[in-house]
């Protein structure tokens, strides 16, 4: 869709995708025929420029016909550069800005909490977006309150868009940051979906603080040009670069 | 429910209205949670959270992080009032309240304490005179700025009846309870509260009742000026703008710049279908630091201020 559009961000979508996938299809309670059902299992997107690996799950996930997918940031279609949750099933906030879904994800996780619903609430953050000072706001709310029902996962590709992360603010020691915070973290291989089924799937109940999973990955993994190469933050693969890279990630 | 206790002979502080309201709605409806940005004393909610302390969501002095907690609280199926001094509310989450509210189109209701000069001594920083200008252009977003006691109240209970974003600007300057013939409010309805025809006056907030008090000036000396209270400024009365400009002349006052807000809306309509002479009265931009009584003195946001203002708008009628 990113080649068809000739428009989009390949290398954090690619870099997220196996995060996504485990959520979708091995962790989350969702019901698309009832995408509003109080007890579904909320997902937020904070990085809401890799629409294109958010809109392929929830299409794969049932909520729209994957035939959609071709509209991809066409004139009037629902699917836009950053999800609308006011055109789209499964979008629960609109984000784009950066530094918005885990304050977002947290009101949501308090919701729960006060009401003692059992259902979670996972956000999925960019690492270069932590520059953005919003998060270490929630990040303090999140620990002060214990909210055991939420989930971060920071997707460390370790790029954002002009540069890598540690050259621009550097972010290490990072789980130190969450833990100082009152989080209770994990260090994965982002792209292990055993290892990302295992920290997702630990019942909420066995800890008394908010957990933060570091997902170690890369941009633009699979696509051996993309790989780890700043270049794809928001690049677009011509007719040659398209090909080799379906070829590649079939 | 009756008016707030005054807190001067006469005077009332519209913060008092919304706590006893926020109360009322609270006890009936169990979705209805507060947040708070460490703005539990400056929003009156001190007897909501001794009632209902697990209903009152403190997120510290954070106010990104207030605005979108309330987006996620309503995600979750609350009603969140999110309550902070509107300097704060507005600008430093400005993009939360466009992004995550206005644009997401959630049931979030934000209240803005302490708006316009209120806090005239501690500065411009602490002033907020653009946040009817920023926020009546977001889509979606309702927009109220009630004049007394009793409208503040009508206010709160018609932000939280409808089911949407809404943002109700509210004053801790004492102001009277202004007199009705007609006690009714409506959201995005204007209230005519003095008939005229030689030039109509279109205030909102504290400036209602000095509006109010120019035009008795001005009847005095047979200059006969309708008022016209704009509460909703986002969606705006256009008929009630409209049939403003048939006085053939219009003054807006307002607590707030004179840039882009009440005077802003009405100026935009009025210049696309009856254009008549208007004089926006408000503050310039930044203002020196003094009391918001005498800031309102110093720029003319008075009886007399007002009365002065009309006459000159008549003289420049075609």
């Amino acid at each position: 869709m990113v080649y068809e559009a000739q428009l989009g961000h390949p290398g954090g979508d690619f870099s997220a995708a196996d995060i996504l996938s485990a959520l979708y299809f091995g962790v989350m309670r969702y019901d698309p025929s009832k995408p509003n059902d109080p007890a579904r299992d909320r997902f937020v997107m904070s990085k809401g420029h890799c629409t294109g690996v958010f809109y392929s799950v929830l299409a794969a996930a049932g909520y729209f016909p994957e035939a959609d997918l071709s509209t991809y940031m066409q004139p009037l279609s629902r699917l836009n550069g950053h999800p609308n949750r006011n055109y789209l099933p499964g979008v629960e906030t609109n984000t784009g800005p950066l530094g918005h879904g885990l304050p977002v994800a947290l009101g949501i996780a308090i919701a729960g909490q006060i009401d003692n619903a059992d259902f979670r609430t996972f956000v999925l953050t960019g690492d270069g977006e932590l520059q953005e000072g919003s998060n270490w706001e929630a990040a303090l709310t999140a620990g002060h309150r214990k909210l055991r029902n939420l989930t971060l996962i920071i997707d460390r590709n370790r790029l954002q868009q002009g540069a890598r992360t540690e050259e621009t603010a550097s972010l290490d020691p990072l789980d130190d940051k969450w833990r100082a915070f009152g989080w209770h973290v994990e260090m994965i291989d982002g792209h292990d979906h055993a290892q990302l089924l295992d920290v997702l799937s630990v019942d909420p109940a066995t800890r008394d603080k908010p957990l933060c999973i570091i997902a170690n990955t890369f941009k633009g993994k699979g696509v051996s040009f993309m790989h780890d190469n700043v270049a794809w933050h928001h690049g677009v693969p011509n007719k040659e670069q398209y090909e080799q890279a379906m070829a590649e990630l079939v | 429910m009756s008016a707030a206790a005054p807190a001067q002979a006469g005077l009332f502080d519209c913060r008092d209205s919304f706590a006893r309201t926020i109360e009322a709605l609270a006890e009936a409806d169990p979705r209805i949670v507060t947040v708070v940005s460490d703005s539990v004393g400056s929003s009156k909610l001190g007897g909501f959270r001794k009632k209902w302390p697990d209903r009152m969501v403190n997120v510290g002095i954070a106010e990104q992080t207030v605005v979108a907690v309330g987006a996620g609280l309503a995600n979750g199926g609350k009603v969140p009032f999110v309550s902070a001094a509107s300097c704060f509310l507005t600008a430093r989450a400005l993009e939360q309240i466009k992004a995550d509210i206005a644009y997401s189109n959630v049931n979030v209701k934000l209240i803005g304490q302490s708006s316009g000069v209120a806090y005239g001594e501690l500065g411009p920083t602490h002033h907020s005179i653009e946040d009817m200008a920023w926020l009546r252009l977001l889509n979606n977003l309702t927009v109220i700025v009630p004049a007394d006691p009793w409208q503040t109240e009508q206010a709160i209970r018609a932000a939280a009846a409808m089911n949407g974003p809404v943002f109700v600007r509210v004053s801790r300057m004492p102001v009277p309870a202004l007199e009705r013939s007609d006690a009714s409010f409506e959201i995005g309805k204007a209230e005519t509260l003095v008939q005229g025809d030689d030039i109509t006056i279109i205030a909102n907030g504290t400036m209602v009742h000095r509006a109010v008090a120019a035009a008795k000036i001005l009847a005095g000396e047979g200059i006969s000026a309708r008022v016209v209270n704009m509460a909703t400024i986002n969606p705006l009365d256009e008929a009630a703008i409209l049939a403003a400009a048939d006085a053939g002349a219009i003054v807006t006052v307002e607590e707030g710049s004179v840039r882009g807000g009440l005077g802003g809306a009405v100026s935009e309509l009025v210049t696309a279908n009856t254009p008549v002479p208007v004089r926006i009265m408000g503050f310039p931009g930044f203002v020196p630091t003094g009391s918001a009584d005498w800031l309102m003195d110093h720029f003319g946001l008075t009886a007399t201020g007002i009365a002065d203002a009309a006459r000159q708008t008549i003289a420049r009628k075609r």
